[in-house]
């Protein structure tokens, strides 16, 4: 049985090896990903142009002025005269904020009156308007800090004190770039599994290996085995490829990673068998992996934090491998999650992979019939 | 010569030519049977645009409405009372109380809250002390950096809100100067997320339709060999690409169509633009989506190929490349400038714009004129790409 | 009427990237009111040869020039003028008989007052008024080549191409095509009908022959029969042992080609020299043949003037057979191959009713019957890739259900075409397979080693399946399928699409493994492969309609107006039986 195992899995590597599409399939996406992902997925936001309107003629509302041209925040700052010109600059987004300082703006700071600063934000980024909200609350409030100390009154907003642990600088690499290893191990995974029994189904292959000793259950094995390498492959590549080139720290234990990285990989490859026993053509295999993915990726808190969805669409993400691993492989990489957290997340992980491999199992047996 | 030559030469050739027009219509009634007889395109155009809208307009929300925080209660007083019950009536927060930090360092740990505001023990005496700095620390989870912004500016928010009514309430206002900052958000004042979220996943659905779904049925004519027949029949060139684009781009207005209704009834997305706006948007970037499909299927003439180039050419980059999610301007210079050449980029600042501002026409023009342009590349690309060859 | 020429290659060359050129230096021309045959195995370029007339391909070098207009600078002036019938016929299976028809009517110019009479013509002509509204995807092989042909027919070109129509078509439709496209040339139109049927080509009015590129010969197929006249014989009153005949046959000097012929062998004398009359005489024989053994003379073939030009067939000698070890004689001779009562059931359809047969060793055993007729459901559930509604097969002794995998270790299994893994090299393929089997780590590498040698890999065996020509594809095919050794060996159209030399030498490995004790089933369209079984199953509806060797088939059929029919002739003779007394219960 052994040396028919390893025959089945030998040659399903080598003929993804050899196979142009499949080759593709190992080299373009992980590449893809990492460059593209890590680059352009993020939620931060930089080089924003501003608009302001300064109708302020005395030294503080130019001071302000000058602090915002100072920012590095900001891209651009521009500058306008009249209350209409505001208008069409947000319409257009041409800016994604315009500040507004009133006529008495010196004046009134100092009379040691409250002085009021607008500002108008381009809600249909709601996203990037709110954070560059805090970005300009920030700068003015250090001005504020600033005036109050010079006029000798209590400084209240600077008693917050801000930390921000596992990522004090906030740095958006270290969130991307982690989340990958689960994405990349999920979307090759689930490729290489669903093209495995489509390509031999559509080059005649498979009956070959249905009239052959081998027994239902080797085959779904040696089906099993070759993705679980592959996905493994890639994962530890990226996992490397974290810590040396975006230099994400790596707080906790690949001991702890790896184990869970393992039954994650083998429940998107349950998928993976599923979606393969139903396909006639590899071109159906590849769209109902898409069908997958596309959700598992947007529902898994890696698009948007799972808390925040309806509680039934958090009720349905129970279901959702990725979901489960992006929390252990952050808390892993960032946070240094202890075994307890990892085990207690890992769990739902085997549940999900013992369902869909024996579903795939009971399908294979259905389809070889 | 034999009669059927001497016919062939002297009356088909003129006929032919007058009937182009039919064999556009013929075409175009085809293609039409095809898509109501084939389930994978009805799935493609009506199924997936559903679950997608489904899963952005659900799924995917950046609001982090009640963010689960804990709140370390260290003093007791009543001033901390007060500012504890701040914390725990905020819109923004959904706060746990206890009085000892280690419990929540663990639930940080394990993602179950997002934050921890901690009110240190000699607060009250500090604050009353007046001497300004009465510390109360937030500690957000940094691991996932969009909701660690927020909760630093909602605790900021709540702070500055409590300091103020406190003033209020002493009788300490007038001496209060200080620069009062007042924010407002055109167009979606409550900030959710949906109503960006949504019409910009449009922008996605129909660059499946547009260039997916048109780049695999041409692949599949090839596959079996219908393009071949086709090709050895009068039809030129222009009559198939134009059979192709008629039907698909009028599937492509249907599901919008379907989209909208989707939005505006089941998500409450508003609708401020007009439907000619609509129109106008849609149409010009149905352009370049067809177009870009066409010059996939010139390219690759069978459907594994056509869908991996389609998934990674067209789909991809509208999901990220188009400012959907996200933003543009934070990306590295050289992604910038391939943005560019995304039309989904266009598409969705003006669906965004029809939907939540109404018809800027100074944003859309210029957006369609550019989305015009694209198409036009692709079908300058195709129409050269695709030659009544096989080799 | 006839004589106009339609199209005519100069110097015609054709190159798809490196490699020898796809068509080399072709010219030839095509003429109205005639059947141009165009003929030779798959890869000869029959269909780029096609695809230039149409001018959807140009040539590298040379010309072509189709109703006086150049191809490659007036593509355009074509179009109109020809009806093309590609591969799979160029139909939407999507689409509606009817409705493929309106389309290709309105593409092809037809103007809408003509339509009802042009329709009703054509549906009458190809029979397919009581399916107007059934979807092309749904109609059987030979129905939606007759669609294919009615929609390429539309405007009665002057020119009509059919590229490989009788693929995958059963002999019945084939016979019924022909008589279709054989009564428009009496109208004047000119066909050209490839194939790689060379019976097919017999029938022909002119034949361009085509092999790797080149064109071997033009012009009637009779006068190229002519050149074997005299030199083709059948050794006749041979009971038994025609497969060790037809070896020692091979195996003289003067004899370049031979096949089993029923119970006959056929036999091409080389050309003789000196010019000599005298016939030739037959070798000496196994005893076990006995002394009625004679040579009669027989009118050539299409197909023996074909292996003459190649000069010759491969010879009657197989290495493999003579490498491998005799199968093992299991006690009690019971068949290794059983069907009892096997019936399969999908929904309301019956595939196959109440089949029942049964193998001896060392027998080959055909199934026949049309397309559809549940030959193939048979045949699966017989190497266990179908289970049986009803009924039980067995493999050496073994029951498909119940000990599947000892069955399936004792059986070779070789697919419609050689369904390798075309990126694996040869090595790595018959690798793979040794592994499954569950050979041993030192056997693996010893048979592995003996199929190289034995096939002639060579330098080949790194080479990617895919890229192996044709004949190679096809030993490798066979080798994977018989490394361990198996007692049942079972062919699903093993030779379809392949050149006539390199099924020859199959059917001799073939041959030379039977006569070592392998069982074959075997499945297939092309009678000549039938006349090699020993017995044969012809299925019809579902149903095993007659049973027997090729030659008591032929005998069922002998009628004073059939006195010698062919197995074809037996085939669709018996179909026919069937359908009229099927309609006479109904």
């Amino acid at each position: 049985m052994w040396g028919r195992l390893k025959a089945l899995i030998v040659k399903e590597l080598l003929a993804l090896w050899r196979d142009p599409k499949g080759r593709a399939i190992l080299i373009v996406p992980p590449i893809m990903q990492l460059l593209v992902f890590s680059h352009a997925a993020t939620l931060e936001v930089k080089n924003v142009d501003i608009a302001v309107l300064n109708r302020d003629s005395g030294r503080w509302g130019h001071e302000l002025v000058q602090r915002f041209e100072g920012s590095s925040t900001f891209n651009r700052v521009v500058q306008i005269q009249a209350i209409p010109e505001i208008q069409p600059l947000i319409d257009d987004q041409e800016v994604l904020a315009v500040l507004q300082i009133g006529p008495e703006f010196s004046r009134r700071i100092e009379a040691g009156l409250p002085a009021d600063i607008q500002v108008i934000l381009d809600g249909r980024r709601s996203n990037a308007a709110q954070i560059v909200q805090g970005y300009i609350a920030q700068i003015v409030q250090r001005l504020d800090a600033e005036l109050a100390e010079q006029a000798g009154r209590p400084v209240p907003s600077s008693t917050v004190v801000s930390r921000n642990w596992f990522n004090p600088n906030l740095e958006y690499v270290w969130f991307t770039v982690p989340s990958l290893i689960g994405m990349i191990a999920l979307l090759i995974g689930i490729m290489v599994t669903a093209l495995t029994v489509a390509r031999e189904r559509e080059l005649g292959t498979f009956e070959q290996l249905l009239v052959s000793p081998l027994r239902p259950f080797e085959i779904l094995i040696g089906k099993t085995v070759p993705p679980l390498l592959i996905g493994l492959f890639h994962a530890t590549i990226y996992v490397a490829a974290a810590v040396f080139a975006f230099g994400v720290p790596l707080v906790g234990s690949l001991l702890l990673l790896y184990p869970s990285l393992i039954l994650y990989l083998a429940a998107v490859i349950g998928i993976g068998l599923f979606i393969s026993s139903l396909a006639q053509t590899q071109q159906q295999a590849v769209l109902g992996a898409f069908i997958f993915a596309s959700p598992a990726i947007l529902l898994s808190g890696f698009a948007s934090p799972v808390e925040n969805m309806p509680e039934w669409l958090q009720a349905v993400t129970i279901v959702n491998p990725l979901r489960h691993f992006q929390v252990i492989v952050i808390g892993v990489f960032l946070k240094g999650m202890p075994a307890r957290e990892v085990l207690a997340n890992t769990l739902p992980l085997l549940g999900i992979a013992a369902a869909t491999l024996t579903v795939a199992a009971w399908l294979f047996r259905k389809r070889m019939e | 010569m034999t009669d059927l030559v001497a016919k062939h030469e002297a009356g088909d050739l003129s006929q032919v030519r007058t009937s182009a027009g039919g064999r556009i219509r013929a075409l175009i009634v085809k293609e039409g049977l095809q898509i109501v007889r084939d389930p994978s395109s009805i799935m493609i155009a009506f199924v997936l645009p559903v679950i997608l809208l489904f899963l952005f307009g659900y799924g995917v929300s950046l609001d982090a409405n009640r963010v689960k925080v804990g709140l370390v209660m260290q003093d007791t007083s009543p001033v901390a009372r007060s500012l504890a019950s701040a914390f725990i009536h905020s819109p923004f927060f959904d706060a746990r109380v206890d009085h000892a930090l280690a419990p929540f360092e663990a639930d940080l740990v394990a993602s179950r809250i997002r934050g921890i505001v901690v009110i240190p023990p000699d607060f009250a005496e500090r604050y009353q002390a007046g001497d300004d700095t009465a510390p109360i620390q937030v500690i957000a989870d940094g691991s996932q950096p969009n909701t660690a912004s927020f909760v630093q500016n909602y605790a900021q928010g709540v702070w500055s809100t409590w300091l103020r009514q406190q003033a209020v309430q002493m009788g300490r206002s007038a001496e209060g100067g200080g620069l009062v900052l007042e924010a407002r958000f055109w167009f979606n004042p409550e900030l959710t997320s949906r109503n960006f979220l949504v019409p910009g996943s449009v922008a996605i659905i129909m660059t499946m339709i547009g260039t997916l779904l048109t780049a695999l049925v041409i692949a599949r004519e090839w596959e079996r060999g219908t393009m071949e027949a086709m090709m050895a029949t009068p039809v030129s060139v222009g009559e198939l690409l134009v059979g192709k684009i008629v039907p698909y781009f009028l599937l492509g207005l249907a599901a919008m169509a379907l989209c909208t209704g989707v939005a505006v009834l089941l998500f409450g997305v508003p609708f401020r633009g007009s439907m000619l706006a609509l129109l106008a948007i849609s149409a010009a970037f149905l352009c370049p989506a067809l177009g870009q499909g066409l010059l996939i299927s010139a390219v690759a003439k069978n459907q594994f190929v056509a869908s991996q180039i389609a998934l990674f050419t067209g789909f991809l980059p509208a999901m990220l490349l188009s400012g959907f999610i996200f933003e543009i301007g934070s990306m590295p210079t050289v992604i910038r400038w391939i943005t560019v050449i995304v039309p989904a980029r266009y598409f969705v600042s003006s669906l965004q714009t029809v939907f939540l501002a109404g018809d800027i026409w100074s944003l859309l023009l210029p957006s369609i004129a550019v989305m015009l342009a694209i198409g036009a590349g692709f079908f300058l690309l195709a129409a050269r790409n695709t030659r009544k060859r096989i080799d | 009427m006839s004589g106009d020429t339609l199209i005519r290659f100069n110097r015609v060359t054709k190159r798809f990237g490196e490699g020898p050129p796809a068509l080399d230096a072709i010219s030839a021309d095509v003429t109205a009111g005639r059947i141009t045959g165009l003929v030779g195995p798959d890869g000869a370029g029959k269909t780029t040869f096609i695809r230039l007339v149409t001018g959807l391909m140009v040539p590298d070098e040379g010309g072509v020039s189709v109703l006086g207009h150049d191809t490659a600078t007036d593509a355009a002036s074509i179009f109109p003028g020809i009806g093309y019938m590609p591969q799979r016929f160029g139909l939407y299976e999507d689409l509606s008989v009817q409705e493929n028809l309106n389309l290709y009517a309105e593409l092809r110019g037809l103007p809408a007052g003509e339509r009802p009479a042009v329709f009703d013509r054509l549906l009458r002509f190809t029979d397919l008024q009581r399916f107007t509204g059934r979807l092309a995807g749904r109609l059987s092989g030979g129905m939606k080549q007759k669609l294919g042909l009615a929609c390429a027919l539309m405007r009665t070109p002057p020119l009509l191409l059919l590229d490989e129509p009788s693929v995958g078509v059963d002999p019945i439709s084939r016979r019924e095509l022909w008589a279709m496209v054989k009564e428009l040339t009496g109208g004047g139109m000119g066909v050209v009908w490839s194939t790689a049927y060379l019976d097919e080509a017999q029938r022909c009015d002119s034949v361009l022959l085509l092999n790797q590129g080149r064109l071997l010969f033009d012009g009637d197929p009779r006068s190229l029969m002519k050149r074997a006249e005299g030199r083709v014989f059948q050794v006749r009153g041979l009971d038994w042992k025609r497969r060790a005949v037809l070896a020692r046959m091979l195996a003289q000097p003067d004899v370049i080609d031979g096949v089993i012929q029923g119970r006959h062998v056929r036999v091409v004398y080389k050309e003789r020299v000196d010019g000599a009359e005298n016939p030739p005489v037959l070798p000496p024989l196994p005893e076990e043949v006995g002394t009625q053994a004679h040579l009669a003379p027989v009118p050539p073939r299409f197909e023996d003037a074909f292996m003459d030009i190649l000069g010759g067939g491969p010879g009657g000698r197989s290495a493999l057979a003579e490498r491998i070890a005799p199968v093992e004689q299991s006690a009690g001779g019971e068949p290794v191959i059983e069907a009892r009562g096997l019936t399969k059931r999908f929904g309301d359809f019956t595939a196959a009713r109440d089949i029942t047969f049964s193998i001896p060793r060392g027998e080959i055993f055909g199934l026949l019957g049309p397309n559809g007729a549940g030959k193939s459901t048979t045949f699966k559930m017989l190497c266990g890739l179908l289970a049986p509604t009803e009924g039980a097969g067995r493999v050496a002794g073994f029951d498909l259900r119940r000990a599947a995998a000892q069955a399936r270790q004792r059986l070779g299994y070789m697919a419609q075409k050689f369904s390798l893994y075309g990126d694996l090299s040869a090595r790595q393929n018959l690798d793979f397979f040794s592994g499954v089997y569950g050979l041993g780590r030192r056997r693996r590498r010893e048979q592995v080693e003996l199929m190289i040698r034995t096939f002639d890999f060579g330098r080949l065996s790194d080479t990617a399946a895919k890229d192996l020509p044709l004949g190679f594809k096809q030993r490798l095919a066979l080798a994977c399928a018989i490394m361990h050794e198996p007692e049942a060996l079972f062919l699903d159209e093993p030779t379809s699409g392949v050149d006539p030399i390199t099924r020859r030498e199959f059917w001799t490995h073939i041959n030379g493994l039977v006569e070592k004790g392998v069982t074959v089933l075997v499945t297939t369209h092309f009678m000549d492969e039938a006349e090699y079984c020993d017995r044969i199953a012809l299925i019809y509806r579902g149903r095993t309609i007659a049973t027997g060797s090729p030659d008591e088939l032929k005998e069922r059929v002998q009628r004073p107006d059939l006195p010698d029919p062919t197995l074809e002739d037996a085939f669709i003779a018996l179909v026919e039986e069937s359908d009229l007394s099927e309609q006479e219960v109904a």
